[in-house]
């Protein structure tokens, strides 16, 4: 069976001003496909993700997306940005911020029935529909990743990107966040960055190395090769 | 009595103007305290001194060099944040102080004594006339259509900007609509308390609000009703203390906002 290929990353380089960040990616990543993104801090696992959905242009190489441009094909991922991102004491129902994930490439969105629908089913299917008139700071960190998660699913992707889901999420709620993952698998393709290589071997089918481009980082290399699902990208 | 002053058409205008400027400051002053953009604000209206400036060389009403003056600033933030964005603070420091400048310049080449330099700086709301009512209501107009048709675009750019630029929103427009209605608002509000004293009328009552309110929509409208509350109320203590306008709205506005923290510590425990 062959699958198809969503995201692809050829003899991609990127640098900040005149230091070499990243050099000669090859990366591909398919249909259903569960990739772990690790690496230490500083080691370009964000700026990989940035330059996948185009908010970054690479100094060299070829990035496609369902085999278009990142900035076309990027309507189809969910994404969820780092907790820095995003503002956290925002005056917001949970409902209010799932909704924003139905916003579109237009200046002028009104939330029709169907958005609504939409919004309520992912609300549900990440079991917080019973939180929806909660305003955001009143919510866990677990209970506020899947807020976000919904947010990231109503766009209806076909990929989902997570940028350090886990960081203030308690490690009690962590397994439940990943098996909710795993669930959502069934249908797309799941790609999470973090630092937490245990969760990630558990739960993703294959874990990518980002570490600059000569260091393999040889910590992460032997934990990713014990559970014999290391790739590292150098 | 304080109730005589109402017969008075220039405490009417003065009232007509209170109510209309609080419903822009309440929707604008919202966002402003949400997406923490007091620093641009402060750049924009020290920049509309550079057109209060031009507008005394000129001989014409001063609100319409503001207005002017207030959308050139809007698009230079819109700008620097796109192009900039590392080097924002200094570069809207730079802003405020060169806008005042201008100012400064045109007054200086005018002849004549610039006896309005006072009232550019701390407002009088006293002084609304019915061209300048005719104007606010136009601005106020402007602010509340375009925020009820961006609203949800706005409300993405401020949750998550990064997550809405991904979704190909057009986020560098709609910050551009969103400071040239902050311009706007601010144009409005310099005419009540001035340039000096604008920032606190416009933030103070947003950030009593968000206290105790859940969403964007219910703090702009408790920050409508409380800016109401200030003005109206520095209005008549203002008359009936022969005290200047300016002043008085503000400590109210600070009194209320004081008052909320008070309020909201006792209800946290």
């Amino acid at each position: 069976m062959t699958r198809k290929e969503i995201i692809s990353l050829e003899n991609v380089s990127f640098s900040y001003s005149s230091q070499s960040f990243l050099e000669n990616i090859n990366l591909k990543i398919f249909e259903k496909d569960f990739i772990g993104i690790a690496g230490p801090n500083g080691g370009g696992k964000t700026t990989l993700i940035k330059l996948i959905l185009g908010l970054l242009k690479p100094k060299s190489g070829k990035i496609t997306l369902f085999g278009k441009s990142p900035k076309k094909g990027r309507q189809e991922i969910g994404y969820l940005s780092q907790y820095e991102n995003v503002d956290l004491d925002f005056p917001a129902t949970a409902m209010e911020i799932v909704l924003l994930g139905r916003i579109e490439k237009k200046l002028i969105k009104f939330f029709s029935e169907r958005d609504r629908k939409i919004a309520e089913k992912f609300l549900k299917k990440m079991g917080v529909w019973d939180l929806r008139e909660r305003k955001l700071n009143e919510l866990s960190g677990g209970e506020k990743q899947r807020v976000f998660i919904a947010k990231a699913l109503a766009t209806e992707p076909r990929a989902l990107i997570l940028d350090e889901p886990l960081s203030n999420v308690d490690v009690g709620a962590r397994e439940e966040l990943f098996k909710l993952l795993k669930e959502l698998n069934k249908s797309i393709a799941i790609i999470v960055v973090d630092h937490n290589l245990e969760i990630l071997s558990k739960y993703s089918k294959e874990i990518v190395c980002v570490n600059k481009c000569v260091e393999k980082g040889a910590k992460y290399h032997e934990i990713a090769r014990v559970h014999g699902k290391g790739k590292v990208m150098y | 009595m304080v109730l005589e002053a109402l017969q008075y058409t220039f405490f009417q205008n003065a009232l007509a103007a209170a109510f209309l400027v609080s419903i822009a400051s309440g929707i604008i002053g919202t966002y402003i305290v949400v997406k923490r953009m007091s620093l641009v604000s402060g750049s924009i209206a020290h920049t509309v001194f550079g057109g209060l400036g031009l507008s005394y060389y000129l001989g014409t009403n001063p609100l319409l060099g503001a207005t002017f003056f207030s959308l050139i600033a809007a698009a230079f933030v819109t700008l620097i944040r796109k192009y900039a964005r590392n080097r924002m603070d200094a570069l809207l420091s730079a802003l405020w102080s060169v806008g005042m400048a201008i100012g400064l310049i045109f007054i200086f080449i005018t002849e004549g004594y610039a006896t309005d330099l006072f009232t550019f700086l701390f407002g009088n709301i006293l002084l609304v006339n019915s061209f300048d009512l005719a104007l606010i209501l136009a601005l106020d107009i402007i602010v509340v259509a375009a925020t009820f048709v961006f609203y949800n675009v706005f409300m993405a750019i401020a949750f998550d900007e990064e997550s809405a630029e991904v979704r190909n929103v057009p986020v560098t427009l709609a910050y551009l609509i969103l400071f040239s209605l902050i311009a706007l608002t601010i144009v409005m509000v310099i005419k009540v308390v001035g340039i000096i004293l604008m920032i606190a009328l416009l933030t103070m009552p947003a950030a009593t609000a968000q206290m105790f309110n859940k969403t964007v929509k219910s703090i702009m409208f408790w920050a409508f009703i409380l800016t109401l509350i200030v003005t109206v109320g520095g209005l008549f203590a203002s008359f009936a203390l022969d005290f200047p306008t300016g002043p008085i709205i503000i400590l109210f506005a600070a009194g209320i906002y004081l008052g909320g923290m008070f309020l909201s510590k006792i209800k946290k425990q």
